[in-house]
């Protein structure tokens, strides 16, 4: 295999793994002011990421990172040609890290209620955004011959843009919740479960959609099966649900993302943002990656540090493992 | 009017402010990041080691201000990776083969570990054994540290690229060799440097809030107000802390000062220009003064008031106090003969040059030097007579002889001077990078790319006022945000009613002796 196809395996697993880690807990930062009824229960959500979340956003720093050291031009045309909804992107991000760690640094009702309702928008918006961003580099955007984005923000809002930004909200709410269930005890526990089943129909159907649309125009043999995977997940995680099998709805509902992500990525190669002006200017897997002798030096540093990383980061979750219940949160 | 106008709104200046601004602002919070994460690390060994309450409060203490502190770290850290590419997409282009390794290396390898164990090191204390708690933190100061060499790596690049050649095809630059970018003297000049200017600012910071509870007490007491119980248990943790924070803030600064030493024969070597400009040495002379004072004028290319050091920035330079030292001038017709132009057009900001290394020496020194005087007039025991020594819980007597202390008006100045000396190596850090930065200009990697030649082609004025704008406002509410909450946990002092954990914790699954426990922290 070309070192430039196994860099654009590399990123699609980064940014899979971001999506599976973080859509949970842009999930649970949704479901705080849906699930949760009180103020002990919304600690109670937060407190099932606290320990983990930043472990999790770090995946789109290394996907970003990596994108800028094996594709160039990927990282430079998809950055600045995506200015403002990346802008938006990073708003949340910065206002919801602060947010968890700050909420509780002071007791006041005022205080603590307008962190929470940033935890929710932020966590809302990124989900959306980060939805409408993939779909826009699937489908195609203006591209110039020097590889330059020529379109505006209105090329970035079109229906099938926004329709994938719904997707990725309601898949990782979904998500949430089925993390909820699994990692919380008691009355909240239980209303994850019963949310969980209700998110599930609601969240197949936009998603059949938007993989379905995805399929016809750009899809092939490979990208199909993975839709069909994508979807026998969902259902499956909803059978599992039904029984009662909290870890098996997470790990099928993280299934679902894995697939549905893999799709879009399996739809896009070989290219890494095509361009709807005119296909000879879209950018490839090749033609935008760097030289050999980086992607080799990459690719050493990618084999020696991926596992030790997926080792301490699951050790994390191991250590993390009890479930968490109103009982366990101390006073404020 | 209207061409200054254009200037001033043109979108690479847009670009430009947006990125000093929200970078310089990522690097107030990374110095402190870097060193409390290895002083609390420190007082927590010693509570591990000893079971001593004050350095368990300690730990709790500096511990919690950290964390306030990682969090603006981090969220300003994310907006730094991606604006290269947003920002500056024909840099990107004509860079990534080479500046996106490091930059790839560094969330891989560093942001990984510091992120990771730092949510366990925050929800740990009642799950993890005590001692594997403690190299949670302990890792996380690695990864401070290892994020700054790359980033710094990747920095030094621009200062001084190596290891790599123009691709003829596609008039880019192409990696040669990873080596030679990792370890080159700039890199590990300026990772030397940067670190031990990190520590001392950390330090300077413990050494401020110290000083805050220990002169608090003082003067409590000098009203006639006996310390209870837990006053002398919070004099106690800061006396400690003082002293440790003293010490690393000497270390730190004697660091600094030899590395920033080795640096400026660096920088001499590889950017003439900037060592000119940061003395305003407009021609060429030998030996070359060192400039205290002075006030330049760009346009006419000479100083209208100086004060100098005879000798001294030949020394600087090249190590000999006669060797002759090329002037602003000079360098500025080499590089316009060079690369092509107006010679005008290579001459840096020397206003801000030469007056940001004045204050980044100024600055950082100061405190090196408080560092110093209070490291001698609060030692303990050496040199001091028997009856002028106070006990571990009480605040220190400043003892300038065996048995002469300092006269209150003195005494008061010195608490004071350590108060203050808080935020000084913030300010110097600040001034260093302006000065790095800027006396590149109008290089961003140095003779081989133009600043104005890096910018995103394809991105709107618009946008950059809309970002920047953005950037500004979040960053001006978070800081206020976030100075509040350090000044409310920095004064209400450490937890010293909270008693250490009962037990050790064991990693045994099963054990679940404390199943409905309240957990020990939580958001
Ligand atoms: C507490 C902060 C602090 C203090 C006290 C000093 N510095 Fe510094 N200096 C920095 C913090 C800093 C910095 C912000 O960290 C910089 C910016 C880039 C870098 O590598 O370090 C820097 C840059 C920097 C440079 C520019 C390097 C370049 O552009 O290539 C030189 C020549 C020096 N320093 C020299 C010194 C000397 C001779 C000092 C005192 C004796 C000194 N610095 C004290
Ligand atoms: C590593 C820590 C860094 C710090 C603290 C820092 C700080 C600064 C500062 C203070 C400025 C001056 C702003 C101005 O002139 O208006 C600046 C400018 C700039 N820096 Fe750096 N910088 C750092 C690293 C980098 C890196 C890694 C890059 C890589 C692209 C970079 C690229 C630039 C650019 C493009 C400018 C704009 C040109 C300019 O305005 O001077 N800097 N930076
Ligand atoms: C312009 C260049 C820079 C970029 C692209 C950058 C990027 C980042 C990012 C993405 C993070 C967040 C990581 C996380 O989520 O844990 C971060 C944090 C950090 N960065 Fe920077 N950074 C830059 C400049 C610097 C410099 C000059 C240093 C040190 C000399 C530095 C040291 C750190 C450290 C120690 C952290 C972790 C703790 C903290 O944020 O306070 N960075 N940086």
């Amino acid at each position: 295999m070309e070192l430039y196809n196994l860099w654009f395996l590399i990123i699609a697993v980064l940014w899979i793994g971001y999506f599976f880690l973080e859509g949970f807990d842009f999930g649970i930062g949704i479901l705080t002011r849906v699930l949760a009824r009180d103020d002990v229960e919304r600690r109670v959500l937060i407190n099932t990421i606290g320990p983990v979340w930043d472990g999790n956003e770090v995946w789109v720093l290394t996907a970003g990172g990596a994108t800028f050291a094996a594709f160039p031009d990927w990282y430079a045309t998809l950055f600045s040609g995506f200015y403002l909804p990346l802008l938006a992107i990073l708003a949340c991000l910065i206002v919801r890290g602060v947010a968890f760690e700050y909420r509780a640094k002071r007791s006041g009702a005022r205080w603590q209620r307008s962190w929470e309702l940033a935890i929710f928008w932020t966590s809302l918006l990124a989900s959306f955004l980060w939805g409408v961003a993939f779909a826009n580099i699937v489908r195609g955007v203006p591209i110039g011959p020097d590889k330059n984005f020529t379109g505006d923000l209105a090329d970035l809002l079109n229906p099938y843009a926004i329709l994938g930004g719904v997707v990725t909200l309601c898949l990782f709410t979904f998500h949430g919740a089925t993390f909820a269930a699994l990692k919380t005890a008691g009355d909240i526990r239980v209303r994850a479960n019963r949310l969980a089943a209700v998110l599930a129909p609601v969240t197949a159907l936009p998603a059949l959609a938007f993989l379905i649309w995805t399929q016809k125009d750009s899809g092939d043999g490979w990208s199909l099966a993975a839709i069909v995977v994508a979807v026998v997940a969902l259902v499956a995680s909803l059978g599992a649900n039904r029984l009662g099998r909290e870890g098996w709805t997470f790990v099928l509902s993280g299934l679902t993302i894995v697939a549905a992500v893999a799709a879009l990525f399996l739809a896009l190669f070989p290219d890494v943002m095509p361009s709807s002006t005119n296909p000879a200017w879209s950018l490839t897997a090749k033609n935008a990656s760097s030289s050999p002798y980086t992607l080799k030096i990459m690719t050493w540093v990618a084999v020696f540090a991926t596992p030790v990383v997926i080792g301490y980061q699951s050790w994390t979750y191991w250590v993390f493992r009890k479930r968490i219940g109103t009982r366990h949160i101390p006073a404020a | 009017m209207e061409a200054a106008m254009n200037v001033a709104l043109a979108h690479e200046t847009l670009s430009r402010w947006q990125f000093g601004v929200t970078t310089v602002y990522h690097f107030l919070f990374v110095p402190l990041t870097i060193s409390l994460s290895a002083i609390t690390a420190g007082l927590q060994t010693a509570w591990v080691r000893t079971g001593k309450d004050k350095y368990f409060h300690g730990t709790k203490f500096w511990g919690k201000l950290f964390l306030i502190n990682i969090a603006m770290g981090v969220v300003t850290g994310i907006v730094q990776e991606f604006q290269f590419g947003m920002n500056w997409s024909d840099y990107s282009r004509f860079v990534g083969d080479v500046f996106g390794a490091p930059l790839a290396m560094e969330a891989l390898l560093a942001f990984f570990l510091e992120s990771t164990f730092i949510g366990l090191w925050i929800f740990g204390w009642d799950r993890l054994p005590k001692k594997l708690h403690c190299a949670c933190i302990w890792l996380v100061a690695i990864g401070t540290a290892l994020s700054a060499y790359f980033i710094l790596a990747a920095n030094s690049w621009m200062q001084h690229p190596v290891g790599y050649t123009v691709d003829p095809a596609t008039g880019r630059a192409r990696l040669t060799d990873i080596w030679r970018v990792l370890s080159q003297n700039t890199t590990t000049t300026q990772v030397f440097h940067t670190l031990s200017a990190a520590y001392l600012t950390g330090a300077a910071f413990v050494v401020g809030i110290a000083s805050i509870h220990l002169w608090r007490a003082k003067r409590a007491q000098s009203r006639g107000v006996a310390p209870d119980e837990r006053q002398r248990r919070t004099t106690a943790v800061m006396r400690t802390s003082l002293r440790l924070a003293l010490f690393v803030a000497a270390a730190g600064g004697l660091l600094v000062a030899i590395s920033g030493d080795t640096l400026g024969k660096v920088m001499f070597e590889q950017q003439p220009m900037k060592m000119a400009a940061a003395e305003a040495l407009w021609d060429t002379q030998e030996p070359a003064p060192f400039s205290v004072f002075a006030v330049g004028n760009v346009n006419q290319g000479r100083n209208d008031v100086e004060l100098e050091i005879p000798g001294l920035l030949s020394f600087l330079a090249e190590g000999n106090f006669h060797d002759a030292v090329p002037g602003i001038n000079d360098v500025a017709a080499q590089e316009a003969e060079t690369y092509g132009g107006d010679p005008k057009h290579y001459i840096p900001n020397i206003f801000v040059a030469y007056w940001g290394f004045r204050l980044m020496i100024g600055f950082g020194m100061t405190s090196f030097v408080a560092a110093l005087i209070g490291l001698w007039t609060t030692r303990r025991k050496w040199w001091v007579a028997e009856d002028k020594r106070t006990a571990e819980d009480e605040v220190p007597r400043l003892m300038l002889t065996r048995n002469r202390e300092f006269s209150p008006w003195f005494t008061k100045w010195s608490w004071r001077l350590g108060i203050w000396t808080l935020g000084f190596p913030l300010i110097a850090n600040s001034f260093g990078w302006i000065f790095t930065e800027m006396g590149r200009q109008p290089w961003v990697v140095f003779g081989v790319l133009q600043t104005a030649d890096g910018v995103s082609p394809d991105v709107s004025q618009g946008e950059v006022i809309t970002s920047l704008s953005l950037f500004t406002a979040l960053y001006g509410i978070l800081a206020i945000v976030e100075v509040r909450l350090l000044a409310k946990y920095a004064s209400a002092g450490p937890p010293v009613d909270e008693e250490p954990p009962r037990k050790d914790p064991t990693l045994r699954p099963g054990d679940d002796e404390d199943a409905d426990q309240p957990m020990a922290f939580a958001y």
